[in-house]
């Protein structure tokens, strides 16, 4: 039982901490947004060369062989930033996707790029009508010679307009909800019959809705066994999940500093506000939702790569719960604290609101999560 | 980060385990399942085998009987005796009076009084809260006039639990009626025997006698029963206030009652299924758990910091407190919602004689829940209210 980082850990946080600190204020932030791709490549530039990109992937890859902790710190970091770059979908999603699933072949010809922020992937698994189960893909694959034709509509592919490559989820067999019959390729982002409308999301953070139509790609685009992607995607999933989970806890300590120290500060009736003890006991609430938050943040990330599909899938569920739940509480009570400000464009805390909200619909809001956990059975053994 | 056990501590677990599950009585152990109140000989019997294998007083002083056990496998033993689920041993001589004596009292009154309160040989109860001194203790009124070698005891104090058995109280009184209200307060142990002591039992909404009036009416107290210095007791108050609060968040009493919660609404039927098989109440239960699971993790997360803190209260506990106490209302909402109409017979006897070999009326299992829930209301109330933990967190944590 130990909750420290080790050396090499805290370097790290500390380096993600101080850029962005020194690179990512509000007001750069701000600026971000209106470039042409919506995020910062000189930003990115910097991430690749301080190794971020290649964090998860294996040395052999271009990669410095971390684990979920260093994901964790990380996306952590980014969330106290409000980060925008393409971070999660081509390392965490597109690149998990790879890591877990690709060839040797495929590993050694695309993690390299990818760790050095050269290539960016995409993760275009959910569909329109899915709404939150993993099972449900009505995208196609269909055998063709040595190859696969890929047909269908991927809807809110996190930096999809960004990637040069996309991780498809496509069926070969089977009806539109079964877990079996599924497929993983990789597919050029240019290649004939994809279509990308790029749009920005209300948390400012881009995405894209994909069509394929009658799309090629080689046998070797196959990421693991087609036909038995869905463990595969589950998995991707939930190591995606452990790092939102990350990147809302450093949103929402933020979110709470902001508004502690704004109580501090603000005066009406002749007194700072943080003098009235309702808003005292909502502080302390929202405290206790960062923390709890913050629990099982950590608890998603220790079980992250947990080999036991179903105990990892219970407690990534239940961290996703808590998450949500936090991210609706301290988030209102953060707006209300700050009376009219809190409502302005120009004042921070609203897009730390808004980035929470949008943490807790990625991937399936708290009430599906909450629902799965309990088909499961729950955490505790009757 | 590593957030998984050691080997050690694992193994450590498993001997807890074993020995709680042969050890502790059975019918004890059914009580507890099934919410049912204990009788005193429960609580004393279970001491007694604690204390017989050296495990009654883990966190006091080596030399008084501790096993000097680090903080983690001191919550691992807590965790596995609220799982069993065993009693906690009575916590106003283990917890407070207790480790009070071993720090602050004199050497005669740690061999008289230590010994004895491990054995559960006193019985021991805590004279704080009076009428107009709730949660603003220090405003107490009980007096304590000096006379010769003893003082002279005046005043009443209330809330005061399971007065009814108790051989002993400790009790604030105040000492010094001229000084600033911490500053005139000392800490006094006095016998229950002694004349002008009058209990006066209150009946809790559910039907319970667990609470007492305590009258004290000219009460002489040997001056050799003070504890420490006089007018010192408002800093000995606050240290136990704080060992209070360390294992207040009940995570292994909590998760075995929702262990139990699943095993009623399993039994229960709505419809053609089994309540667990009910969505909506599935989900009901899920959620719980996992305030129960981020609780479990944050408790970890204050303990493993414990050994930074050098024995300074930390503030977070009363995080631990606001949750855990919440949770445990929220499961016994749930309880009482899982038997549905059978939560209603009144049936609980109420005292521990009268009626207690009725046949039930309804399922076995459905009597407890609703005098439980009732009665649950209690723990967002003492302990230091939540309210109270709130305005301790924005003070102590957030500096406002
Ligand atoms: C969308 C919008 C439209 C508006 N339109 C208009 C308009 O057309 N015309 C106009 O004149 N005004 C308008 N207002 C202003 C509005 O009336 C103020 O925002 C409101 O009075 C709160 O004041 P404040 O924003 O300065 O917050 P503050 O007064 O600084 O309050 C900050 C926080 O402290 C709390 N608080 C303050 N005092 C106490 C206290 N004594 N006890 C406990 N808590 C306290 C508040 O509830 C809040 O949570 C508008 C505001 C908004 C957001
Ligand atoms: C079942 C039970 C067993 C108990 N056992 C014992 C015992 O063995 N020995 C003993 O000494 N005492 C015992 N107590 C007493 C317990 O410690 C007190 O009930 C507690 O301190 C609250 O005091 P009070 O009941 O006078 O409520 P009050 O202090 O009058 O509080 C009433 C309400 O006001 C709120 N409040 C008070 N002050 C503030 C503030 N500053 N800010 C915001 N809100 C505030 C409280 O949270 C509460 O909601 C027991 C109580 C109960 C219910």
């Amino acid at each position: 039982m130990d909750f420290e980082l080790s050396e090499e850990q805290r370097l790290l946080k500390d380096s993600v901490e101080r850029l962005l600190a020194d690179r990512y204020g509000f007001e750069a932030r701000q600026g971000f947004l209106r470039e042409p791709e919506g995020w910062s490549r000189a930003l990115w530039q910097r991430y690749a060369e301080l190794g971020l990109t290649g964090l998860p992937f294996a040395e052999a890859h271009g990669g410095f062989g971390g684990g979920p902790v260093e994901v964790m710190i990380v996306m952590e970091a980014f969330g106290r930033a409000l980060a925008l770059e393409p971070y999660l979908a081509s390392v965490v999603l597109g690149g998990g996707a790879v890591r877990l699933g690709g060839s040797e072949a495929m590993r050694s010809a695309v993690l390299p790029g990818v760790a050095a922020g050269e290539r960016k992937l995409a993760f275009a698994h959910a569909e329109r009508q899915a709404r939150y189960d993993l099972a449900d893909v009505a995208a196609t694959a269909r055998r063709d010679g040595g190859g696969y034709v890929l047909d269908g509509a991927k809807s809110l592919v996190l930096h999809g307009d960004a990637a040069d490559q996309l991780v498809v989820s496509a069926r070969l067999t089977g009806a539109q909800r079964d877990a079996q019959g599924l497929g993983l390729f990789l597919v050029d982002a240019a290649a004939p019959g994809v279509t990308r409308r790029g749009y920005a999301m209300v948390d400012g953070l881009r995405a894209a809705e994909v069509t394929l139509a009658n799309v090629r790609v080689d046998a070797t685009a196959a990421i693991g066994e087609p036909g038995e992607a869905f463990r595969l995607i589950a998995q991707v999933v939930d190591q995606g999940i452990a790092a939102l989970c990350a990147e809302a806890v450093g949103a929402l300590a933020a979110m709470h500093e902001l508004t502690v120290e704004y109580l501090r500060t603000r005066k009406q009736f002749g007194v700072p506000i943080g003098s009235f003890q309702v808003l005292q006991h909502r502080a302390a609430e929202m405290l206790i939702g960062v923390e709890q938050a913050r629990s099982m943040a950590m608890l998603a990330t220790m079980m992250a790569e947990e080999g036991d599909a179903t105990e990892r899938a219970k407690a990534i569920a239940a961290a996703k719960v808590q998450i949500g739940r936090s991210a609706r509480a301290v988030g209102q009570a953060a707006i209300q604290l700050h009376g009219g400000i809190g409502m302005t464009m120009e004042y921070q805390v609203g897009h730390y609101f808004k980035r929470v909200t949008a943490i807790d619909t990625m991937f399936g809001d708290a009430d599906h999560h909450l629902a799965r956990l309990a088909r499961m059975g729950g955490l505790i053994a009757a | 980060m590593d957030l998984r056990f050691t080997d050690e501590e694992n193994a450590f677990r498993e001997e807890v385990r074993a020995f709680m599950r042969t050890a502790c009585p059975e019918p004890t152990r059914r009580k507890m399942i099934e919410g049912r109140r204990l009788a005193k000989e429960d609580m004393v019997g279970w001491q007694r085998i604690l204390n017989a294998k050296g495990w009654a007083v883990p966190h006091w002083p080596v030399e008084w009987g501790g096993t000097g056990w680090s903080a983690v496998k001191q919550y691992i033993f807590r965790e596995e005796m609220q799982a069993t689920p065993a009693p906690e041993p009575l916590p106003f001589g283990v917890n407070m009076v207790g480790p009070v004596i071993a720090t602050f009292g004199n050497e005669a009154q740690k061999k008289r009084f230590l010994p004895r309160i491990a054995n559960l040989d006193d019985w021991w109860c805590q004279g704080f809260s009076e009428p107009g001194a709730g949660s603003d203790l220090a405003s107490l009124k009980t007096s304590a006039k000096r006379d010769g070698d003893h003082y002279v005891v005046n005043g009443q104090k209330t809330w005061t639990t399971l007065a009814q058995y108790a051989d002993w109280i400790f009790c604030l009184v105040r000492t010094d009626p001229a000084a600033k209200k911490q500053e005139g307060i000392s800490f006094l142990l006095i016998d229950m025997k002694t004349p002008g002591i009058t209990v006066r039992p209150i009946q809790t909404i559910d039907g319970g006698h667990e609470v007492n009036e305590v009258f004290l009416d000219e009460v002489r107290v040997p001056a050799e029963n003070l504890v420490g210095q006089e007018n010192k007791g408002w800093d000995y108050a606050k240290f136990l206030l704080g060992n209070e609060r360390t294992g207040i968040a009940r995570v292994g009493i909590s998760k075995a009652r929702v262990r139990r919660l699943k095993e009623i609404a399993a039994l229960e039927r709505i419809g053609d299924r089994a309540l667990i098989e009910d969505e909506r109440f599935a989900m009901k239960i899920a959620a719980v758990e996992v305030e129960l699971k981020a609780l479990e993790m944050t408790q970890l997360r204050v303990l493993a910091d414990e050994r930074t803190r050098k024995g300074k209260p930390d503030p977070r506990s009363s995080i631990l407190k606001i949750k855990g106490s919440e949770i445990q209302q929220t499961i016994s909402e749930l309880l009482m919602e899982a038997v549905g109409p059978y939560a209603l017979p009144d049936q609980v006897p109420h005292d521990d004689t009268e009626r207690w070999n009725e046949p039930p009326i309804g399922p076995d299992w459905a009597g407890p829940q609703a005098p439980h829930y009732f009665n649950f209301r209690k723990v967002s109330i003492y302990g230091g209210s939540n309210e109270i933990q709130k305005n301790i967190i924005a003070k102590a944590i957030l500096g406002l």
